[in-house]
């Protein structure tokens, strides 16, 4: 009986003359699946939730044509920012002089500082900011110096067309002074 | 025979259950999720502030791409189809209905417009369409398309919506405004990428200070 047994079949603990049709388990490790599908979610909930656009609101005043109908701003209380090509800024306080001596330069970085002096001498009932943007000033200015006006809580700002005079002033002055960034 | 044998517990856990979890969890995720819709447009748009999420329903989005060519979106099928019609009858273009609703984007001139239509929709894309003109004052097509629109909504709330290209120049942008002005949509919305308020900034001791933020 011994001797018949070692023949059949090595080392199985199985009583003698069992056949031993092998038994193929119909389970998966399923662990790796689980993994791979928790994986595929993490990534679907990143993208979904991401880089929500956000939209900046602008409200455009109404054309007035008769010079009587337009808002009037006090003198003292106007700043005028330009737009200039290559990310450049010019500014000056009230109406521009004949010989344009309070015609400054200043950039994105500095502006900031400049507005934020203007606001702290000026009371704000009279501050009006007033945008021009040249056609030599992209998009992306335009956005961030309305971005600005949001960033120092400027309430009473518009974006007015840019005059001729101006926009030669702005041309010179571009080609004059290498933008520093 | 005599002593009962103690059940020796398996480490494997039944993976099953937690498998059909995950995938359940997956495609759900998978069906609510809006894949941007084929960006016919290479746009990068500035990014500002504004914490407001831009609307996503009832929009009616211009376009301006980085050599100041204006395209026309819109994604209310119904208003499609009015607008169409519109301008079918009134400039008698002999618009195919069905092609006009499919399209996603707008982006030539009214003459051109019937065969822009007969494009197959891949090969239309910002590179190679000319843009609705809007440079030439006297011939601001925007205007006349935004006034369509208008129509077509009819006292419904819409979502006028600019998306700009950060290198586009300031007279397409400028052009884009006048044909708001002249329809009388004085308010409009800008997409932006959000960014963060600059530490100690007027806005971020607003902020701070728990203040809600006026839009």
């Amino acid at each position: 009986m011994a001797e018949m047994d070692t023949s059949s079949g090595g080392g199985h603990k199985k009583g003698p003359g069992v056949k031993k049709g092998k038994k193929l388990s119909t389970r998966v490790d399923l662990t790796p699946m689980v993994d791979l599908g928790f994986l595929l979610i993490t990534f679907f909930i990143f993208t979904t939730t991401m880089s929500q656009p956000t939209a900046l609101k602008l409200m455009l005043p109404k054309d007035a044509d008769k010079p009587e109908e337009q808002n009037k701003a006090k003198e003292s209380g106007v700043i005028t920012l330009l737009l200039g090509k290559d990310n450049t800024v010019f500014y000056y306080e009230g109406q521009l002089d004949n010989t344009a001596s309070n015609f400054k330069s200043s950039n994105f970085s500095g502006i900031r500082e400049v507005l934020l002096d203007k606001k702290s001498r000026t009371p704000e009932k009279d501050l009006v900011v007033v945008l021009k943007a040249s056609s030599e000033s992209t998009y992306k200015n335009v956005v961030d110096i309305l971005d600005e006006m949001s960033i120092n809580v400027l309430k009473r700002y518009a974006l007015v067309d840019i005059s001729k005079q101006e926009e030669e002033l702005v041309k010179i002055s571009v080609a004059n002074a290498a933008p520093v960034n | 025979m005599g002593r009962a044998k103690l059940p020796r517990k398996s480490t494997n856990i039944d993976m099953t259950a937690m498998c059909d979890v995950a995938f359940l969890l997956l495609s759900f995720f998978i069906l609510t999720t809006k894949f941007k819709p084929a960006e016919a447009i290479a746009v990068t748009t500035p990014s500002s502030v504004a914490a407001k999420v831009a609307p996503d329903k009832d929009l009616v989005l211009i376009t301006i791409d980085k050599d100041g060519k204006v395209f026309l979106t819109m994604d209310n099928e119904q208003i499609k189809e009015v607008v169409a019609n519109n301008l079918n009858s009134t400039m008698n273009l002999g618009l195919d209905v069905k092609a006009f609703k499919k399209a996603g984007f707008y982006g030539v001139p009214f003459s051109s417009l019937a065969s822009f239509l007969q494009i197959p929709e891949e090969k239309r894309t910002g590179a190679v369409l000319t843009g609705i003109p809007v440079k030439d004052s006297t011939d601001n097509q925007l205007n006349t398309w935004i006034r369509i629109v208008k129509d077509a909504y009819m006292g419904k709330k819409m979502n006028l919506l600019l998306k700009g290209d950060n290198a586009s120049k300031f007279p397409a942008f400028k052009a884009v405004i006048d044909a708001f002005k002249k329809n009388d949509e004085q308010k409009f919305q800008m997409v932006t990428n959000p960014e963060s308020v600059p530490t100690g900034s007027e806005l971020w001791k607003l902020t701070m200070a728990g203040e809600k933020r006026d839009e």
